[in-house]
């Protein structure tokens, strides 16, 4: 395989700056809805904010790859006295809850980096400078990526079943 | 296709336990918009005079905002409504925080409670499913205390809740609703939603509220982005600093409380401190914030920080934002900020208001030392004044002894208690507790709205014009320059003259024709914001904010696709105010109510008092008795509101 360079975006989060005000849940799923910012709900988001307001911890969380199963990662970390749950912190759109999943049919999101526009729109609406964006060149294997597409369509071959899912498919198509 | 608004209420029935989304008349948001102006309708329709706070007719309306839950920064207040346990009129506290967001994701503008359930409850809903469960292991819990175990008995963390705690429960007059680091106060909504034996609604959403125009709406919030930034740049100058930028004051980020401090009346609305704030005083009461501010937060979809997340020793944590910092500590004449994070940590678990409830607390202080109230009465009190303020605090919430004549607040306790009692009650508007201020002279601005405001309480009415004017001609050229949200450009000359003493000074300047029509801009950009569910921190209640009426108009036509200019907003606006007048007029509020409290200013101007509120009246279309005329409230579309009123004896001949 070739080995290519590659532009990297990275979203640092101080989640210390973080005030828990959630405009990046609102700003990300408009700008995601077709036509673009026709709706929102924070619950398309492909970042979310975990909150535990009591325990200071605001947290947010950019929804990475899609995986069939669980793991097991439980673990509880303690840190500067406040506890994190391993799970909560995970960008995992995963079997074991129900986060970075689109609320109507369950299918998985994930963070695009806003492909296209200047900064990921997240960023550019953080007016307390929580997530901030860089962009540096790494050299790696360049290695084709799965599109929004394929990746729910493996989401429902995973749960249902490569041939359930062609013959849902091919019936759909059929109807018109 | 429903924008902005979702289109659907639920009508929760609390004595069968009956549950229905109703879908609403999409006229409804033509006319009155949303929040607080479909709220007053809503009311107007189904709750006749006769209906008192703790009958079951009593309506207990939990409403979100017109642009709550869009992109929109900052509009997150919920606006809760129901007739007053103290005021007898239609109240509207407002909270913000994630309640109404979320309830709008849910797919629901407003929950209306009628009737009372026969046990402790609690409603749940998650989108469409939607249970009235029950809340029996939650009677006595703390309202914040509350909303975790929600939390945690559902498993579900994203769930917003807003709950009472005990003095909801017992029904205590100044009770609140807390949510999040939020909470709805005045006028006794705790009390109602204690008297229906709701411990709490927690709402989960995970539905899309639409746009109808989102490229022109994105780009009107662009605007409003740069304004915001634009303000952060660039603090107002010449006035407090605690006022120079946007939000609500900002008491949990600043330390100088010298301007609070010092200007407000302490105890039961009583003592001025002028040499208060020293530099002892700033150091520990910097130290002790310094300590107790774990992170400065904001409510839903706001880039402010107004609130705190406070940490104090071993209290346990809670939420707190703005004036409730000072106020109990300062009400007990406790000059130890520390008293304050630990009062104010019990008084929001209880659930009260903390603007009445110190002043309540104080004045019982007042009648003891003045021998009208015993040691009888304070049998079991702690001599110090720390443990008095918490020991008067949990009678009144818990309604034991004394205690359940306070909790009715200080017009009705000063009635009962008696043998001279009355005098003490000096600081009510409407036999409601006031912000605690006494100044030299009478404020002609500070009258009217103290006076004629359906809210009741100054409290954020005040708004975008200077507490005061200016002193030098430098300063007012300033602070006019660069002023795009002004109505009208006559307002300039208004501060350009307002001078601080001679003619053009206050209490004859700004004259009764200016201050009407000042008074009117407020209240008007106000009722906007109510019905929005904006909160008023980043409009009408600071100074130059991002949302004012030029951009209004272009944001909700984006939002909703209504084609609205700025005279159909304020025509909108106008409506809502009037027919929530008519309402209060309907319960009885005449001229002769509207006064603020004798002993408000040392130098009183009884004529120009009747004078100012004879211009306002005439102004606003009213006649002498301060009822809406039928040319006015025909000019409104709101002939059936005269109609009633002629029915009712309360409007004759159209006018009279």
């Amino acid at each position: 395989m070739a080995t290519i360079k590659k532009k990297i975006k990275v979203i640092k989060v101080d989640a210390d700056k973080c005030n828990g005000c959630r405009t990046c849940e609102v700003m990300c799923s408009a700008f995601h809805a077709v036509p673009k910012y026709s709706s929102n709900n924070p619950a398309r988001s492909r970042i979310q904010i975990i909150t535990d307001r009591l325990e200071d911890i605001w947290l947010p969380v950019f929804a990475g790859e899609y995986t069939a199963s669980e793991c097991s990662g439980r673990n509880r970390y303690v840190m500067n006295g406040k506890e994190y749950a391993e799970c909560n912190s995970c960008r995992a759109s995963c079997p074991a809850r129900d986060l970075f999943k689109e609320p109507d049919s369950g299918l998985p999101l994930k963070c695009d980096m806003c492909d296209g526009e200047e900064e990921p729109i997240c960023v550019k609406w953080c007016l307390v400078g929580a997530i901030t964006y860089e962009e540096r060149e790494e050299e790696r294997q360049d290695e084709p990526r799965l599109g929004e597409m394929e990746i729910g369509l493996q989401a429902l071959a995973d749960r249902h079943g490569m041939k359930k899912v062609l013959e849902t498919v091919a019936r759909m198509s059929k109807k018109g | 296709m429903r924008y902005a608004e979702t289109g659907y209420n639920l009508e929760i029935d609390l004595a069968t336990g009956n549950i229905e989304r109703v879908e609403t008349d999409p006229k409804l948001m033509a006319l009155h918009l949303g929040g607080l102006g479909t709220s007053v309708k809503l009311h107007w329709d189904r709750v006749p005079p006769e209906v008192k706070a703790f009958d079951p007719e009593n309506l207990l309306v939990f409403s979100t905002g017109l642009l709550n839950a869009t992109p929109a920064f900052s509009a997150n207040r919920s606006v809760v409504t129901f007739i007053s346990p103290q005021s007898d009129t239609l109240a509207y506290p407002m909270m913000g925080g994630f309640f109404a967001a979320e309830l709008k994701y849910a797919g629901y503008d407003k929950v209306v409670f009628r009737n009372k359930s026969p046990g402790w409850i609690y409603l749940y809903i998650n989108n469409d499913k939607v249970e009235i469960r029950d809340a029996s292991h939650l009677q006595g819990k703390g309202a914040v205390e509350t909303q975790e175990l929600i939390r945690k008995e559902l498993n579900q963390s994203k769930l917003q809740i807003a709950a009472i705690g005990l003095a909801g429960e017992n029904r205590v007059f100044t009770a609140s609703i807390e949510q999040s680091r939020s909470s709805a106060s005045r006028l006794g909504g705790g009390a109602v939603m204690g008297d229906k034996k709701i411990k709490a609604i927690a709402v989960r959403g995970t539905k899309d509220v639409y746009l109808a125009r989102p490229e022109d709406f994105m780009e009107q919030l662009k605007g409003v982005t740069e304004y915001i930034q634009h303000r952060w740049a660039n603090p107002i100058q010449d006035v407090m600093t605690i006022l120079s930028g946007i939000g609500s004051p900002q008491e949990m980020k600043h330390t100088d409380e010298k301007w609070h401090t010092e200007n407000f009346v302490w105890g039961n609305a009583r003592t001025r401190r002028r040499d208060f704030w020293t530099d002892e005083i700033d150091e520990s009461w910097s130290k002790s914030q310094h300590a107790a501010v774990k992170r400065l937060i904001s409510c839903f979809n706001c880039p402010t920080h107004c609130g705190a997340l406070i940490s104090h020793k071993n209290t346990p944590r809670y939420m707190a934002k703005c004036f409730g910092k000072l106020t109990y500590a300062m009400a007990a004449y406790v000059d130890d900020l520390d008293f304050s994070w630990k009062i104010l940590q019990r008084a929001t678990e209880y659930g009260v208001d903390s603007f009445s409830t110190p002043q309540i607390l104080a004045f019982a202080v007042e009648l003891y030392e003045a021998g009208i109230l015993t040691d009888k009465d304070f049998a079991g009190c702690p001599s110090d004044k720390e443990g008095r303020f918490l020991w008067l605090l949990d009678r009144v919430v818990r309604r034991e002894g004394i205690g359940d004549i306070l909790a009715d607040g200080v017009y009705f306790a000063a009635r009962k208690i008696g043998n001279g009692a009355e005098a003490f009650d000096h600081n009510t508007i409407k036999k409601h507790e006031q912000l605690p201020v006494k100044l030299g002279t009478l404020d002609p601005l500070y009258f009217l709205m103290y006076s004629t405001n359906e809210k009741i309480s100054i409290t954020q009415m005040e708004g975008q014009w200077p507490q005061s004017a200016f002193p030098t001609m430098e300063q007012r050229e300033n602070f006019v320059r660069d002023w795009p949200q002004l109505p009208d450009d006559k307002f300039k000359k208004y501060v350009l003259d307002w001078d601080i003493r001679g003619e053009k000074a206050i209490p004859y300047y700004p004259t009764p024709d200016i201050a009407s029509e000042i008074v009117d801009w407020m209240e008007t950009m106000h009722n906007i914001d109510d019905a929005c569910g904006m909160c008023c921190g980043m409009s009408s209640f600071c100074f130059k904010p991002p949302y004012h009426i030029h951009n209004y108009p272009k944001i909700i036509s984006a939002a909703t696709g209504m084609d609205l200019d700025e005279e159909g907003l304020k025509k909108i606006a106008n409506r809502s105010r009037n027919l929530h007048r008519a309402y209060n007029n309907r319960k009885g509020i005449r001229r002769v109510d509207e006064k603020p409290p004798a002993d408000h200013w040392k130098k009183r101007f009884p004529e120009l008092e009747e004078e100012l509120l004879s211009t306002y009246y005439a102004f606003k279309g009213w006649n002498h008795d301060g009822i809406p005329t039928r040319e006015k409230l025909e000019e409104l579309d709101l002939g059936y509101v005269a109609d009633d009123l002629e029915k009712r004896g309360i409007l004759h001949n159209g006018h009279n």
